[in-house]
């Protein structure tokens, strides 16, 4: 890559084009984000006091109100929706980013570039999952201080992370479309929490679903986030896991297949206010 | 190389909702040059750069940038601009090194020729001491310096710059002026909207005036200024006077009619003779017994065209 002198062609065309290009943007944007990442305070506590707060308070505050069937610690129960919880919250981060850069001009500064359309932001999801890893491993160091264990082996344990990285791909899109669509970074960091706190409560991740009235349960049962919370319990605890992945996988790739492309097209013709 | 201009724009028009923010907009930039757009707030200034930006695509009319078509060929297009937003768009949490870097690699530089261009940029802006700080600890008139840096990384042929002085000291706007004539006249192109009518009169080859959407001037500061005709005498009512009643002492006196600026108590007149003028209104002023503050014969300003072009006295923004 070095022996490429300055010729008459255009920056553009010396760096090829299509994939390469994707490539290339996309790992330059994910650095931008990571510097971010531990340069925010704000971004650094979302990071880890959030998360860490996350386990301890729901252990202990529901913990020894909620006794989910066949589980000896609501911890080993909790921690694999609390994944999802710390990793959904956290997302709104990433629709308030967008949105500043929209409203600061980066964005105009970006598309003006010629530059991989979609590098922008799936820089900036990659870099949420570089961010989400870490969560993860903290949370899981956090409840393994409390008593949380895998207990489907080595294999399952990185399943769950990685299964848990996916769902968090899903809510980045997710909210960058939110902070293209909102515009303003206030709104766009409540429209994150807005989308997903009400899913959460709805979900399997505090209590068992049969715990529910009827009307909620038949909603609960359709919930993506039941249906991921309880693809990565049944990876943390052991039992049958092949029909809870295959749904949670299919939710996560045809969400994926929404958000990508209205998030890119939204971008290309996002301009600053 | 052919003649052909570096930015040809014709019949331009683009509507939001039901404002018409551009209407048949001509824009002819010949490779080499500076254009200097000028125009009252809305009046389509930045929608007309971020057209040819690529940003935007028009409703009417079509666009070259260095011969390349801004809709149907944006993405080469991408590769031979620079752009320079009304705000400085840099990443306040990066250093200013990183920020250039980023958009070096962005741009298609490999990583050493990035950095190597990050240099040579902080050093030509006289940013290099304090180019290893986040951006966001620094003055907002070294932001604005960074964000004209970064719209040069990638060399671009065509240039467009949407206010850059805006927020620059004066040693700042000076240092930027050298630079944009360093640049034309290494045969780079640039476009650059201002409210600073001195800036276009300085800088810029041919003056485009627009106003509600519309050209409504076009030509070299020389011949903009011609077309007012003569000198204008500028005159400053003392303090509790009337202008108006200044005004009316010197009616029929030039070639045109006195302006009167009630807000800040000055009457303008056009007249063609020049200081022959002056015996003739020594004697009006003592018939009426009036006396003035202030008295100044002087050749048209560009802010004299702006103003009578678009009939928006005493809103020009411009230092008095």
């Amino acid at each position: 890559m070095s022996t490429t002198t300055a010729v008459a062609s255009s920056p553009a065309d010396r760096i090829g084009n299509g994939l390469t290009k994707l490539l290339a943007n996309t790992t330059t944007v994910t650095g931008r984000n990571l510097h971010r990442l531990v340069r925010v305070p704000t971004l650094v506590a979302f990071a880890t006091v959030q998360p860490m707060m996350f386990v301890l308070l729901f252990t202990y505050a529901f913990g020894g109100a909620i006794h989910p069937p066949g589980v000896a610690h609501y911890v080993d129960y909790l921690l694999p929706g609390i994944f999802v919880l710390a990793i959904a919250f956290g997302a709104s981060q990433t629709g308030v980013a967008i949105a500043d850069d929209l409203a600061s001009g980066m964005i105009d500064r970006f598309r003006a570039l010629p530059m991989a359309r979609a590098a922008v932001l799936a820089g900036r999801t990659a870099a949420d999952a570089v961010r989400n890893l870490f969560v993860l491993g903290l949370m899981t160091g956090v409840g393994a201080a409390i008593g949380f264990r895998f207990h489907a082996g080595p294999a399952a344990a990185v399943a769950t992370i990685i299964l848990a990285l996916a769902v968090g791909v899903v809510f980045s899109w997710i909210n960058a479309l939110l902070g293209l669509l909102v515009r303003d970074a206030e709104s766009a960091g409540l429209a994150g929490l807005l989308t997903v706190i009400p899913l959460i409560f709805t979900s399997s991740t505090f209590v068992p679903i049969a715990t529910m009235p009827g009307w909620l349960q038949a909603f609960a049962r359709i919930n993506p986030i039941t249906i991921t919370v309880d693809a990565l319990r049944a990876l943390c605890l052991g039992g049958p896991t092949a029909t809870h992945l295959w749904h949670a996988v299919a939710w996560i790739v045809a969400l994926l297949l929404v958000t990508v492309p209205a998030a890119v097209i939204r971008y290309q013709r996002a301009s600053a206010a | 190389m052919g003649e052909r201009p570096a930015i040809l724009a014709e019949g331009i028009g683009k509507r939001f909702g039901a404002t018409m923010a551009l209407e048949d907009v001509d824009l002819v930039v010949p490779a080499g040059s500076l254009l200097g757009l000028l125009g009252p707030n809305g009046a389509g200034k930045t929608t007309i750069v971020r057209i040819l930006a690529t940003l935007l695509r028009p409703d009417s009319g079509r666009a070259t940038v260095a011969g390349l078509d801004v809709v149907r060929q944006a993405a080469a297009v991408r590769g031979r601009i620079g752009l320079s937003g009304q705000y400085a768009a840099v990443d306040g949490y990066l250093t200013a090194r990183e920020n250039l870097r980023m958009i070096g690699r962005l741009a298609g530089l490999p990583r050493s020729a990035a950095a190597r261009r990050a240099g040579e940029l902080l050093e030509r802006f006289d940013l290099a001491a304090a180019a290893d700080r986040t951006v966001r600890t620094w003055s907002g008139g070294m932001r604005r310096r960074l964000d004209v840096a970064a719209s040069l990384v990638g060399r671009p042929a065509v240039l467009f710059l949407d206010e850059p002085t805006t927020g620059l000291d004066p040693r700042g706007r000076n240092d930027l002026w050298r630079l944009l004539s360093e640049l034309t006249a290494q045969g780079a192109t640039v476009l650059l909207t201002t409210q600073y009518l001195e800036e276009a009169d300085r800088l810029a080859d041919t003056i485009v005036v627009l106003d509600n959407g519309r050209v409504i001037a076009a030509g070299t500061p020389t011949q903009l200024k011609a077309r007012l005709g003569g000198d204008r005498l500028e005159l400053q009512a003392m303090p509790g006077d009337d202008p108006e009643r200044l005004a009316g002492a010197l009616a029929g006196m030039g070639s045109g009619p006195p302006q009167v600026d009630t807000e800040n108590a000055r009457v303008v007149v056009p007249v063609a003779g020049g200081p022959g003028i002056l015996p003739e209104l020594a004697a009006r002023l003592a018939a009426q017994q009036l006396e003035v503050a202030d008295l100044a014969l002087r050749r048209p300003t560009l802010d004299d065209v702006f103003l009578a072009l678009t009939n928006q006295r005493g809103t020009s923004g411009s230092r008095s």
